[in-house]
């Protein structure tokens, strides 16, 4: 699983930058590369962009993964550009921005939203694959969870929303619970859509997610 | 006799469906009632259709109470999670209404507040085990209650889905779970709903058939291609197409379809879809 992320608007970004002239940028090797929103070429890219808009880019560093701990090594090595810039914009997921901010007193700004966990299905297109709802169903759903497939999360089946197999949210979509019945149906299975499931237990995943290896 | 009363004797009932104002001026929706006084058996209340904020289902539900109906609580599972519905639930008991027609809801984002958070914590299938365990004087806690209500719990089943199987399957639960009455989407096509009826004869629960009334050639085209478990023969498109009053084609073809279905079923159940007036025409035509 990946953080799938998005740039945010040259609009938004130019309003994060309001009060500040000089600029670092932090970029990821891993998902956000993946995604062509915080690699190397964005990077550069963005870096382009804040010339044209007359910010000063102080530095920039690709961290490999900056979900890590080697985030702390890599500020050290451009300690002297990032203590020259007024912030550190990050073009990687949430998490990595919420790395960079323990490890600098630098305001810190994400370039990036972060949309979900998830993977490249095919070139260029990603797709959400688990909502982390603490109390995995996939052993009864054929494998296709309806938490994350299904806009409604539903537990019972389908919603009766469905046109021609397409989700009434989006017609690019396909109704969850269709694929999940399908898959049931060939492996004999329909028993269990039968059953009577009882309401998601929403404080399994409480917020925020801490976990206690025993 | 009331709704449940009148299924258990085995009279063919008759519901209809209004809609709560967006906003506070209930007079549209107090002359729509008026239209079928006398002639329906239950009205149906919306609750927030099609995701569009409106005035509540079920203050709209006592209106319709205190103006002389029979009304029908409709709840989805949109906008309220199991707290707030069954509280709700007990809120309808306490003013008098017992039909409680239990809905998931369309989605948030088909409605004017798409960036609402969407609820969805229980489904239609958990609501009616939810309604069912308040009338044993518990809550989905297991929490016992002071004083339990009574339910006629009613359920939606699309008896024209593209695949009917899994539809099916969901009816079972909701029969389980205790619905006590289904009101269908929309049947054009009386022969796939007699098929749909001998699917669930085992269920032994009384059906009372969606009837829509069509406005439009252009308006039926539409909804094949936009309204789930909605299926419009080509043949009635035509109908309406070449029709001069489509308004009285539009009668007509729901005045049909109540006459080919009525001895498959245990009544009907009219949507106008903004045409509350033609309801009172469609019963009268159908001698219902």
């Amino acid at each position: 699983m990946k953080a799938i992320t998005k740039q945010k608007t040259p609009a938004e970004i130019e309003k994060l930058l309001e009060k500040d002239l000089k600029v670092f940028l932090v970029g990821c090797g891993t998902c956000a590369t993946m995604c062509r929103t915080g690699g190397k070429d964005e990077v550069l890219d963005m870096a382009r962009k804040l010339a044209d808009l007359g910010k000063t880019v102080t530095g920039s560093v690709v961290i490999p993964t900056v979900c890590d701990a080697l985030d702390q090594q890599a500020l050290a090595e451009n300690a002297k550009a990032i203590e020259e810039a007024d912030c550190i914009l990050v073009m990687a997921c949430a998490f990595g921005v919420q790395m960079m901010a323990l490890y600098t007193d630098k305001p810190v700004y994400p370039v990036l939203d972060t949309l979900f966990m998830g993977q490249e299905m095919s070139p260029g297109v990603f797709s959400e694959v688990c909502v982390q709802c603490g109390e995995c169903v996939l052993a009864w759903t054929g494998g296709i969870c309806p938490l994350t497939a299904c806009p409604k999360g539903l537990l019972n089946g389908a919603c009766g929303g469905a046109k021609s197999g397409k989700c009434e949210v989006s017609a690019a979509k396909d109704c969850a619970w269709e694929i999940i019945y399908e898959r049931l149906r060939q492996q004999g299975r329909l028993d269990n859509l039968k059953k009577r499931r009882l309401p998601r237990n929403f404080a399994a995943g409480l917020k925020p997610g801490t976990y206690l290896v025993e | 006799m009331n709704l449940r009363e009148k299924l258990a004797s085995g009279k063919f009932v008759v519901t209809c469906e209004v809609g709560p104002p967006k906003g506070v001026d209930v007079s549209d929706m107090q002359r729509s009632a008026d239209g079928v006084r006398g002639k329906v058996d239950a009205v149906n209340i919306t609750d927030q259709q099609s995701s569009v904020m409106r005035l509540g289902s079920l203050a709209s539900c006592v209106l319709l109470k205190q103006w002389g109906f029979e009304p029908v609580f409709q709840v989805t599972c949109r906008d309220r999670n199991r707290i707030a519905l069954q509280s709700d639930l007990l809120s309808a008991y306490v003013l008098g209404i017992e039909n409680v027609l239990c809905l998931t809801g369309d989605y948030v984002t088909l409605g004017d507040h798409p960036e609402a958070k969407p609820v969805f914590d229980l489904d239609s299938v958990s609501l009616i085990d939810a309604a069912r365990e308040l009338e044993k004087g518990r809550d989905l806690a297991g929490k016992k209650l002071k004083g339990s209500p009574t339910f006629f719990l009613g359920a939606c089943v699309s008896p024209e889905a593209d695949l009917l199987d899994p539809q099916i399957i969901k009816m079972e639960k909701k029969v389980e779970a205790g619905a006590q009455f289904f009101q269908t989407q929309a049947v054009f096509d009386a022969r796939r709903f007699a098929d749909f009826i001998s699917m669930v004869r085992h269920l032994n629960v009384p059906i009372l058939a969606g009837v829509v009334v069509l406005r439009s050639a252009a308006m039926s085209r539409y909804m094949n291609e936009k309204a789930a478990g909605i299926r419009v023969p080509q043949g009635l498109i035509d109908e309406m197409d070449k029709a001069e009053d489509k308004s009285a084609k539009g009668v007509e073809i729901a005045v049909r379809t109540i006459a080919e279905v009525k001895g498959l079923c245990q009544g009907v159940h009219i949507m106008t879809i903004g045409m509350e007036k033609r309801i009172s025409d469609i019963i009268d035509a159908a001698g219902l």
